[in-house]
């Protein structure tokens, strides 16, 4: 026995360290026909590694202190070494993490990936995104600009909204009975350690699950339903490493370009990224006219400004927006249809997530753009803006409400026994 | 399936490429501004510590920065310093913040990010476009910046402009004047040309004050993108000698 395999036995008996690179990587077994979407969950855990290394580095510099946080932010910007590129990347990333992790989610309403048995991939998956929301929500925070302030502002005004215990609760969550100094320390604690501790745990079930079950794919058949009858290893089946490993980095190469020609070219992209206002230092006595959330929340905000206040109350569009997010949980269980796959759905279901799809999008328009922009409706009061964010509003839950009518009703065509390729 | 993610594409690429919020206010002309062209950075930072670094500070600005325009510390220090000792140190302003906002009544904003804030284009028509009005306390008022309380503070450079309006005094409802005309009732020690032109050079300092970074970040982001082109030939080989054989 040679001295390196000698080690690995010696790691091996006191640490599973060859059994578990064998079920992750050279030995978990994943269909040979993933295509272009498969390529965003491991981007997705990419990001999250851009992520905290280069917030650990922001970290270094950043001051937590509302007299001094706008002035640290620029001071990475031109006196720390390289922190301008480090800060742009964080910035980047935020938003690209939105990105990849909507077309992941996309990727399982294609091909039914949270359909059983990968209902829990799927709620570990919904976790995740609810603890990116936050995490993105209480970092938007840090630079201490106009924006992040009343954005910060609002969204503690939305749990205000909640009857009896509103006001008690925001001043909970501010430290204060506005946003400031107390707000911002908790929140970069909440941003720098809290949530990423919980974000790291569910990234760890998620794929746990997923490797306990195995991968679904553009087919939506179960691989694990055909197996070798000598080896046992699934006939559709190829080793995640070394196949998708070198895959996956032909995917990384290019993600990195996309990533760096906006870190380099139009880090700002436009003030969708990093927006205009927030270069203005957070000033409490100045209401912004227009305080619009980061592109990736606002098919949501559009959604609570389209609820119409009741009994003097903003309280029903805060449960509006909050359903919106939730009821994604409950996908596994609304769908009846008997195939996974957009390949071999019918035509009802095809419909249904192409109108939803567009919903989202015209959602996150309206969001982006102030109440008024499109003018009124008419001769009357309404504007056109939220009259359209209603109906879209509307469309968007009789996707997952309507869902176990049309799936179940649905002409499928029938599924293969194996992947087509 | 690819008939469904050209749908998407698609309709993701209604989504607009600019936020609507510029929109409250007037129409901005172009900025002319050239970031390579350091003689006008040159000639935009002089004017900049001449002229604005007076009331609004640059308090994340470094005097030595300025080095990036090709100027030595000596340079600087003959030149463009007036309000402190070394070239380490910020731009920052003796005014009293509190006393200015009961002058001018508000506080004089910093202006080390403003280009990032306003954009380049806004600054441009917001310095060209004051004009006299009596009934202000500074006696100056401003197209892009109605009843801004920053007199015209290069009036010696541009003259002074008047407000005509077309057919007689009326305004709209929002306040704005309808189809307003600046005329030039005195002209300054400059051309009209020649002031649209140092106006152009004190914005495209302001620029690069906003993100002095910025000439470094595009040239590295050319060598990282030609890096990340020819990693993606062994990536791309790579991965086609691996499935050669999954079928």
């Amino acid at each position: 026995m040679s001295k390196t395999a000698a080690l690995l036995q010696w790691i091996d008996d006191r640490f599973p360290l060859t059994s578990t690179y064998k079920a992750h990587l050279s030995e978990y077994y994943a269909p040979k026909n993933f295509n272009f979407w498969y390529f965003f969950g491991s981007l997705a855990l990419l990001v999250l590694v851009i992520q905290i290394l280069s917030g650990i580095f922001l970290t270094m510099h950043y001051k937590p202190d509302a007299s001094s946080a706008f002035g640290s932010v620029e001071y990475i910007m031109r006196d720390v070494p390289w922190g301008w590129l480090v800060r742009y990347i964080h910035s980047t990333g935020a938003s690209m993490f939105f990105v990849v992790v909507y077309l992941h989610m996309f990727r399982g309403l294609l091909y039914g990936s949270y359909r059983k048995p990968r209902e829990l991939i799927w709620i570990f998956g919904m976790l995740i995104y609810l603890c990116l929301m936050a995490e993105a929500f209480f970092g938007y925070l840090l630079p201490w600009g106009q924006m992040s302030y009343w954005g910060a502002q609002v969204i503690v005004n939305l749990f205000g909204a909640v009857p009896f215990v509103g006001e008690d609760l925001a001043v909970w969550i501010r430290g204060d009975y506005v946003v400031s100094d107390a707000t911002l320390n908790r929140f970069f604690a909440f941003h720098v350690i809290a949530i990423p501790l919980v974000l790291l745990g569910l990234v760890a079930a998620h794929l746990v699950a997923l490797h306990e079950v195995g991968s679904n794919n553009p087919d939506g058949v179960e691989i694990k339903k055909k197996k070798d009858p000598k080896t046992g290893i699934p006939l559709d089946g190829i080793p995640f490493h070394p196949y998708y490993t070198v895959k996956d980095i032909v995917g990384v190469v290019v993600f990195l370009m996309v990533f760096s020609i906006i870190v380099f070219f139009l880090p700002e992209v436009g003030g969708y990224f990093l927006e205009d206002n927030n270069f203005i230092p957070a000033d409490p006595m100045k209401t912004p006219p227009h305080i619009a959330p980061v592109w990736y929340f606002t098919p949501y905000y559009a959604m609570l400004r389209a609820v119409p206040s009741m009994f003097g109350s903003q309280f029903p569009g805060v449960v509006v927006m909050g359903a919106a997010v939730v009821i994604f949980f409950l996908l596994p269980w609304l769908d009846r249809g008997k195939v996974k796959s957009i390949r071999y759905r019918g035509p009802k279901f095809k419909a249904a997530l192409v109108v939803f799809s567009v919903s989202f999008v015209i959602l996150g328009w309206l969001g982006v753009n102030p109440t008024d922009f499109l003018g009124k409706v008419g001769s009357s009061d309404l504007d056109t803006a939220t009259l359209l964010a209603r109906i879209f509003t509307v469309v968007y839950f009789l996707f997952f409400l309507a869902m176990p009518w049309y799936t179940a009703s649905d002409k499928e065509k029938p599924e293969p026994d194996r992947v087509t390729g | 399936m690819k008939a469904l993610r050209t749908l998407l594409v698609g309709f993701l690429s209604l989504v607009p490429v600019l936020p609507a919020a510029a929109a409250d206010h007037a129409v901005l002309d172009k900025a002319p501004i050239d970031n390579k062209d350091v003689s006008s950075l040159q000639r935009g930072a002089k004017l900049f510590v001449n002229y604005c670094l007076n009331c609004h500070s640059a308090a994340y600005m470094r005097y030595n920065r300025l080095g990036d325009l090709g100027l030595s510390e000596e340079q600087i220090k003959d030149n463009l310093m007036f309000a402190s000792e070394k070239v380490g140190d910020q731009m920052v302003v003796g005014m009293n913040g509190k006393e200015a906002a009961k002058w001018f009544g508000a506080q004089p904003p910093d202006l080390s990010v403003i280009a990032r804030s306003r954009g380049a284009d806004w600054l441009y028509t917001y310095l060209r476009t004051f004009y006299r009005d009596e009934t202000r306390p500074t006696g100056w008022n401003n197209v892009t910046f109605p009843n801004v309380g920053m007199p015209h503070v290069l009036w010696e450079l541009q003259g002074q402009q008047e407000l005509q309006h077309e057919g007689g005094d009326q305004k709209t409802e929002h306040g704005a004047h309808a189809a307003p005309k600046l005329v030039l009732a005195q002209p300054g020690s400059l051309g009209s040309k020649e002031y649209d032109a140092a106006v152009a050079d004190l914005v495209n300092y302001l620029v690069f004050q906003g993100e002095p970074a910025r000439a470094k970040r595009v040239q590295i982001g050319i060598m990282t993108l030609l890096f990340l082109g020819i990693l993606f030939i062994p990536a791309y080989a790579l991965k086609k000698d691996y499935w050669k054989d999954v079928h």
